[in-house]
């Protein structure tokens, strides 16, 4: 990439406007920013509900949290929030990386590290939930 | 793009720290940090619906005084991000987005989110008894 703009500013007499142009929009940079609102405005009522939710059971057993967990009215707004947190983290969490790594190699390979994590990270929440409704 | 020679900006250390700025990087270190409160939230969940004693020896571990600490910053950065996001949302609606409300604002959301914070742990210990 950094050799691309020098080698553009090197040979070519095109006006400041359409050199910008040229580099500009690929048509989806505002897809990651909405998705990010999006997520964040589902996340407003299922967080204030789920903390509630825990102080309930916080002090119980394994038994406790297992029954609470498998009830419908508890299972369905839980996998709702860990995809909305999974997604919302990733996404916020690809901004800061994207923000602060200036090393290509190494700006690719966190933003991997990071998305990939988040889907196994939710994945592996929805499966305790799932597990939690078979045992429950 | 990558060249490192050209200067750098902007040089935060230079700047006087303001409401603004402090609550801004705030946004972004409770959300860090929050991260790491959804692995354990995960962590948490998958021990509970298949193996007892890592469930039983995480929540020791989170009833010590090192996890009590942790769970009362998580309460609080959880509390900071959520008033703080809602209040970002505003502003993408373009509502409060004059410089006194955006002060205005900022100041609810220090007072509000340490406020929730306190209710909910009373309300927390309490239902524990």
């Amino acid at each position: 990439m950094a050799n691309g703009v020098s080698e553009m500013r090197d040979n070519d007499n095109r006006a400041a406007l359409s050199r910008a142009r040229g580099l500009g929009s690929a048509r989806t940079g505002v897809h990651a920013w909405r998705w990010q609102r999006v997520t964040a405005a589902i996340l407003v009522p299922l967080v204030i509900w789920s903390l509630a939710s825990l102080i309930a059971v916080v002090g119980g057993g394994r038994e406790t949290v297992v029954g609470w967990l498998a009830r419908p009215g508890v299972a369905i707004p839980t996998i709702l929030l860990l995809i909305a947190l999974f997604w919302h983290m990733a996404l916020g969490l690809t901004v800061v990386a994207e923000d602060y790594l200036h090393h290509n190699g190494v700006k690719i390979a966190t933003v991997a590290v990071i998305q990939f994590g988040c889907l196994a990270l939710g994945v592996a929440g929805v499966m305790a939930v799932a597990l939690a409704i078979i045992a429950g | 793009m990558n060249n490192p020679s050209r200067p750098r900006s902007p040089h935060v250390q230079v700047y006087r720290p303001q409401l603004t700025s402090v609550l801004s990087f705030g946004h972004r270190l409770s959300g860090l940090f929050l991260s790491l409160g959804a692995v354990l939230l995960v962590g948490w969940l998958l021990t509970a619906a298949t193996e007892a004693q890592a469930f039983i020896n995480l929540n020791a571990w989170l009833g010590s005084l090192l996890g009590l600490l942790l769970l009362f910053i998580w309460t609080l950065a959880l509390f900071f991000h959520l008033c703080n996001g809602i209040r970002h949302l505003l502003w993408d609606a373009v509502i409060g987005f004059e410089l006194v409300a955006i002060y205005r604002s900022g100041w609810i959301v220090v007072f509000l989110s340490i406020a929730l914070t306190l209710v909910t742990w009373a309300l927390a210990l309490w239902q524990m008894g």
